[in-house]
């Protein structure tokens, strides 16, 4: 620390930090500091009067070992009486030690307190700054408790000095981050927008940061900033760069303060006022227009300020996305940035593109630059650069240039870096089955991705293709033969033969004919990629095997050969022991006709009219975008085929189609009876869920929903992206529910944020729930705390709504909350007599409700008794006469009320019928019990 | 094995890098300076494992030398090398220091690559390897065929350690007993914990190849000695050295180790130290005690705190053996608090003065004979602090000098015989010396 002049220069500081850079070892360093704390000891004792001079001195001492990392525990007083000094050093000083060593000890901060209140009513400007820097500095909720009600006072009074100003508007901002419920803007509200007004560029630049993120938080009270931000913001823009003098940064006028202003615009839909809005319209052109004016200096300060204003205001176009004719010129200044030398220009030219790429207006627009993004993304030298080309790619395909992306990312795959290759994958296949019109083109892009990533492909990729081939007649004979090719080359990814092996084993014979793709040569093709297998594919393969008997009998000599084999009958793999044993002896015993049945060529994939149109029908309203709706028909197209009706389409992808894993007898599949293969839907679905996020939602969160009515734990929604797991419990009428958020790609979701949508005003449920962290690593999983009460009885559930970023795209899916009525049931035991008491007593007609429905699963005895437990009820045993019936009770807790409930439920074996019948104290209860019972047996 | 040896100033610049094996890259250099050498908190582990890298490292004043394996080695076996290697540095050139390291460079380096093949230790006794490894110039030209043979069927020999044909005018050997007591006692004069660790350093400057047998007042051949009824050696041959102890025949021996010329099959059967001595300044055993220790010197401390700001201090002192010896380099090292501003001191005896740099009041006393006491009292001035931690009372430390062996030992004999060349045990001159100093010598106030 040099000397700045003769009476400030505190030699001996110098001396002591010269001494100490100078020693050694640490324990010369340690034992000149211990020297000079006892020496600062002696000097603070008591019975000494310091001056001013030396008592900085020696708090800057102290000050300067506490940051090398020593413990302080005195000279706070000291420090506490330099605040109180006239000279502008020593009271610096004082705040500098007092804002880095504070501790709560509350007779040092009722004095801090004191002195800083002192400065603050003093009129010195300097003294007034230091005060309000250190109470920012601070920033503690004690600091925020004292001086909350004072700095906007001090803000927006008339006499303050500009720099004062500045300094309150930065202090009180950081005080409202760190404790918002205590800076209560109230009255000060009007007043701290019209600082936007005010004569001093500084001051308008820090007041816009506090409004900034005073309005993020309560939009309505500060709607007025947004004329004066569009009338400052047009003086700015429309003022020569001379004009602003000190605020022309390399001649541009106010860069910093024009970009706060876009950005506070930026919480704010267009202005409603047309004027306002001429002029905000007229100050982006402006703006436009600036950046292909030539630039007036070559440094690169005047090209960076100019830019940060261009990129701001494109944001800001973007966000009203109302004008078209702006949309289109931003994206043609941004097509021109995609060029740039600067790598930088380009990333962010990329970035916002693929915003402007998801509006109707300038979608177009974007498109004509698919060349340079294209050739971006094979020249490209920085991997986040061409990261960001994909992303932009994807996010311009449509149907008139999909098969040209596709085909670029494809050959882009082979080359691409590791970190990007499973998201390309992903994008590659929605892309390829969001535009399919021809299937042959669709299964070749497919079976080149798995060539060229196979490892990257996930299962659902290859189930989607083979549940397309299995339900379009057209495509199989060619997809039989594109995969035979494929499999003929040496070596090729396992999910190559999976598919192979899968397909072949369905429609090996529609290629039969041609001698060179013979049965047997299909077999033996087959078997020599079995042994460098992983056991799931080997039992595919075994599936095929089999399958091939049926439709080939000429080849069951040799099958049946291999499938004795003591490397398969006698496999440490219990599985595919299983599988060759069961095989053999069907291929041996069971008749042709037999075989033939069993072995059948899979059904289609069922297919059921789709609550996802439905709903994407409904939000055709104003809200819904564009490019949603159509990725809603064309999906509709690729499933349903030609037909224009695509609403049988989702269908396939839609939750419920029986589990497409590698069972393809469905042997082991009829045995499953809770129904509740929790990822057999879903896992269609996935594919799709980053492209129609409205749609995702409605099609898996019923199935969701209804699977948890029984139980308290497991996974509520699966895609690609994201899982949720959920855990809960519950205790008379509260409820606590664990929700698990765990990111399944490699890739960090940011801007990550749930929240639980219940109509408050209904007074019926009490949720509560904790944010969760904004950015999710990639595999990583985030919990989630929801506390739920319950007033009283209810039928909706609450929505959970979760949005996030992923690869820049967003991400929106809504579920139901699987928080349902019975769920505040709490058991009840009794005896026969007692239960039919009770039941008579409850025999008014709108008391019961009863329904009576087929079985959609098994009546298994054990599964219903587990389903009745589930539902939190009491079973009862020996009540009813008839053994084979099931009575329950149970008591629903809600705050308001307890509703005592009785259950009755007759199985009919024969019929596959239940008849169940529901007796509540409360109607509304029986029905909704009674519906939310009747969908789970 | 030992994969690398480096040797590090206080910096954590490299001096000396000797690579042995493969495993070891360049890159384990800078581990362990970073790891350990600037380590944000002080390393306490003498082992460090860095990326499945085994860092050992001892450290002598400033200098780090640290041995990296990636095997599983005896980590006892590369410590013992690691003194060792010290011990055969500071016998070629001295104190191990920075500046010695650099002068030297080209000799550590050869050094190295004797002592340590492929990893594995090799001889490593200095008067072998002085025979070879010199210092002045190039004298390898001149050396005959028969010393060259000479020296490898020495290196290679069954006595690797001494070499035949040494001749001395006058034999004579010097014997010292040096013994560190180390004691934690309570403010009550309780010992808490106490043992004594000491080392038989032999000078020897005997002609031809001697055997030599040591004899000390070891329970166990005192106790095996007394069953058989041969009690004459024991006055007869009695060395001297002083002590308070001469009631107490016999002091036990927890554990011990010897120089490698110490033949351990006749000290398992008989308990007999005999050996043949290398030439010149070697350490012949080292050994624990912890039964029957006498403590030189009793701290009696007394601390008052008067009022949040003032602390009274008394220390006696007492002295607890012969009057006629004479202890030296007493030091006594009372800690102060953290907050002291300042202190008065008023001692008897010696000087005493309070360091601020290492919070401590130190009095020193050059010599004291024994059964004498001294005191000192000081008054500390306090700062008051917003600290509500209490003073953590560190113990008070004591450093001394005494003139006897606080274990008790005592030599009894150190019989030399030379069957070829002319001279007996009567002619060799012998010197015994015994020095006991204060290891951790602590009383808790």
């Amino acid at each position: 620390m040099p000397a700045v002049s003769k009476g400030d220069g505190m030699r001996g500081l110098a001396v002591f930090i010269s001494d100490i850079r100078n020693c050694k070892s640490k324990e010369a360093e340690i034992k000149r500091i211990n020297k000079e704390l006892a020496n600062i000891r002696s000097k603070f004792k008591g019975d000494k009067a310091l001056d001013g001079y030396s008592k900085k001195k020696y708090v800057c001492k102290l000050l300067f070992i506490f940051l090398l990392g020593h413990d302080i525990d005195f000279g706070h007083m000291e420090a506490v009486n330099l605040l109180s000094s006239n000279k502008y050093t020593e009271k610096q000083i004082g705040y500098l030690f007092i804002s880095v060593l504070v501790n709560s000890n509350s007779e040092l901060i009722r004095l801090i307190n004191n002195a800083i209140k002192n400065d603050l009513s003093s009129r010195n400007p300097t003294f007034m700054c230091l005060a309000l820097h250190c109470i920012a500095n601070v920033g503690s909720r004690e600091m925020a408790e004292a001086f909350a009600g004072e700095i906007p006072r001090i803000l927006v009074a008339g006499d303050t000095m500009d720099s004062v100003k500045q300094s309150a508007a930065l202090c009180l901002l950081r005080l409202y981050k760190a404790s918002p419920d205590l800076v209560l803007m109230g009255e000060w509200t009007s007043r701290v927008v019209h600082l936007l007004n005010d004569q001093h560029m500084g001051v308008v630049t820090a007041a816009i940061s506090l409004i900034t993120c005073l309005s993020s938080k309560n939009p309505d009270e500060f709607k007025t900033c947004v004329s004066l931000a569009v009338s400052r913001l047009s003086r700015i823009v429309s003022s020569a760069s001379t004009d602003l003098q000190d605020y022309t940064y390399y001649f541009v006028p106010a860069p910093w303060l024009s970009c706060k202003l876009l950005r506070l615009l930026q919480c704010y839909p267009p202005p409603e006022d047309g004027a306002v809005k001429g002029r905000l319209v007229e100050c982006l052109e402006t703006i436009l227009n600036k950046a292909q004016e030539p630039p007036k200096s070559k440094k690169v300060q005047h090209s960076n300020a100019k830019n940060a204003i261009l990129f701001e205001a494109i944001s800001l176009i973007i966000h009203y996305d109302s004008e078209p004719n702006l949309l289109v010129r931003a994206c043609n200044q941004l097509g021109q940035f995609l060029q740039h030398r600067e790598t930088n220009l380009r990333y962010l030219a990329l970035e916002s593109m693929c915003t402007l790429a998801s509006s109707e207006f300038s979608h177009e627009a974007v498109k004509t630059h698919i060349e340079t993004v294209i050739n971006a993304l094979k020249t490209e030298r920085d991997v986040s650069v061409r990261q960001r080309a994909a992303d932009l790619l994807y996010a311009m395909c449509d149907r008139s240039n999909a098969k040209q992306i596709v085909a670029e990312m494809l050959s882009y795959l082979e080359t691409a870096d590791y970190s990007i290759r499973e998201e390309m994958v992903l994008k590659v296949a929605i892309l390829a089955e969001k535009y399919a019109v021809d299937y042959s083109w669709y299964v070749d892009t497919i079976l080149n991705l798995i060539r060229i990533a196979g490892d990257y492909v996930s299962e659902e990729v290859w189930y989607r293709v083979i549940q397309i081939v299995i339900n379009r007649d057209d495509v199989q004979g060619y997809a039989a033969k594109t995969v035979f090719e494929a499999l003929q080359a040496p070596a090729c990814h396992e999910n190559m033969v999976k598919v192979g092996g899968y397909i072949l084993g369905e429609f090996g014979n529609l290629i039969a004919g041609d001698p060179r793709s013979s049965p047997l040569v299909q077999f033996n093709l087959l078997h020599s990629k079995f042994h460098l297998c992983s056991v799931p594919t080997r039992a595919l393969l075994l599936s095929a095997y089999i399958k091939f008997i049926n439709l080939f009998p000429e080849t069951k000599a040799t099958i049946q050969e291999v499938l004795r084999s003591d490397s398969q009958i006698r496999n440490s793999d219990v599985e595919l022991q299983q599988r060759a044993v069961e095989y053999l002896k069907l291929s041996s015993i069971a008749s042709t006709d037999v075989l033939a049945t069993v072995l059948e060529e899979m059904p289609p994939f069922p297919e059921r009219e789709s609550s996802i149109l439905a709903k994407l029908k409904k939000k055709k309203g104003p809200g819904a975008v564009s490019v949603e709706l159509e990725d809603g028909k064309e999906r509709g197209e690729l499933n349903g085929g030609g037909d224009r009706g695509g609403d049988a389409a989702i269908a396939a992808s839609n939750a419920s189609t029986p589990s497409p894993s590698a069972d393809l007898l469905g042997l082991r599949s009829a045995a499953p009876v809770s129904g509740a293969t929790p990822s057999a839907g879903s896992l269609l679905v996935d594919v799709f869920s980053e492209a129609g996020p409205a749609a995702t939602s409605a099609g898996v969160n019923d199935d969701g929903f209804l699977r948890f009515v029984c139980k308290n734990n497991g996974v509520l929604f699966e895609n690609q992206l994201l899982q949720i797991g959920i855990k809960s419990e519950y205790r008379q009428n509260l409820g606590r529910m664990y929700l698990f958020y765990g990111n399944k790609t490699s890739v960090q979701f940011v801007s990550f944020n749930t929240t639980v949508s219940y109509e408050i005003k209904s007074r019926i449920l009490n949720v509560q729930t904790k944010t969760v962290e904004p950015l999710v690593e990639g595999g990583a999983q985030v919990q989630q705390v929801i506390n739920i009460e319950c007033l009283t009885d209810f039928i909706d559930a609450p929505l959970l709504n979760i949005k996030f970023r992923y690869g820049g795209a967003l991400q929106n899916i809504s579920l139901k909350l699987p928080v349902t009525i019975n769920k505040f049931f709490q058991p009840t035991e009794m005896a026969a007599a007692d239960f039919f008491q009770r039941w008579k007593q409850l025999s008014q007609p709108q008391q019961e409700a009863q329904k009576i429905f087929k079985a959609s699963h098994g009546m298994d005895t054990e599964v219903l008794k587990a389903k009745l437990l589930g539902l939190g009820t009491a079973l009862l045993e020996n009540v009813d006469p008839n053994p084979e019936n099931y009575v329950c009770a149970g008591v629903i807790q809600t705050k308001a009320q307890q509703v005592g409930c009785l259950l009755r439920l007759e199985p009919n074996a024969q019929a596959q019928m239940y008849r169940l019948t529901l007796r509540s104290s409360k109607d509304t209860v029986s029905q909704r019990v009674c519906d939310l019972l009747a969908e789970q047996f | 094995m030992i994969g690398g040896l480096f040797i590090y100033n206080h910096k954590g610049e490299v001096l000396i890098s000797r690579v042995y094996r493969d495993d070891i890259g360049r890159n384990a250099v800078d581990a362990f300076r970073v790891n350990v050498i600037h380590a944000r908190q002080q390393v306490r582990s003498p082992v460090t494992n860095i990326a499945r890298t085994s860092f050992f490292h001892v450290k002598r004043s400033n200098i780090w030398l640290a041995a990296v394996t990636k095997q599983n080695v005896n980590a006892a076996m590369v410590f013992e090398f690691l003194y060792k290697m010290c011990d055969v540095m500071a016998a070629y050139f001295g104190k191990v220091s920075e500046e010695n390291i650099k002068n030297n460079f080209v000799l550590i380096y050869e050094l190295l690559d004797e002592i340590l093949d492929f990893g594995y230790p090799q001889n490593s006794e200095t008067g072998a390897l002085k025979t070879f490894i010199t210092q002045q110039g190039i004298k390898g030209q001149f050396q005959t065929k028969e010393e060259q043979s000479q020296i490898t069927s020495q290196v290679t020999g069954q006595i690797g350690w001494r070499r035949e044909g040494i001749k001395y005018r006058r034999n004579e050997l010097f014997l010292d007993v040096l013994e560190s007591v180390n004691l934690l006692m309570s403010p009550q004069g309780q010992v808490l914990s106490a043992h004594v660790s000491g080392r038989v350093v032999m000078k020897s400057y005997l002609s031809g190849m001697p055997e030599c047998k040591f004899g000390m007042n070891d329970k166990i051949v005192i106790d095996k000695a007394g069953k058989g009824g041969v009690t004459d050696e024991v006055g007869k041959s009695d060395l001297g050295g002083g002590g308070s102890t001469s009631g107490k025949q016999s002091i036990a021996i927890d554990d011990c180790t010897f120089n490698q010329c110490v033949r351990l099959s006749k000290f398992d059967s008989e308990r007999s130290i005999s050996f043949i001595p290398p030439d010149g300044e070697y350490e012949l055993m080292r050994y624990r005690t912890t039964k029957d220790i006498i403590l030189p010197f009793r701290v009696i401390p007394l601390v008052r705190e008067v009022g949040r700001t003032k602390l009274e201090v008394k220390v006696v002192i007492k002295s607890n053996f012969k009057p006629s010896l004479l202890a030296q380099k007493i030091e006594v090292r009372i800690p102060t608090p953290l907050n002291t501003s300042g202190v008065q001191v008023i001692c008897m005896k010696g000087k005493a003065k309070y360091k601020a740099s290492e919070n401590a009041i130190v009095w020193k006393i050059k010599r004291m004979a024994g059964m004498k006491e001294s005191q000192i009292s000081a008054e500390i001035e306090l700062l008051p602090t917003n600290d509500k931690k209490k003073w953590a009372r560190p113990p008070i430390s004591m450093n001394f000098e005494v003139p006897f062996a606080p274990s008790g030992l005592k030599v009894r004999y150190l019989k030399v015989f030379e069957s070829k060349l002319n001279y007996s045990d009567h002619d060799v001159v012998k010197w015994v010396r015994y020095i006991g100093r204060s290891g951790i010598y602590e009383t808790r106030c």
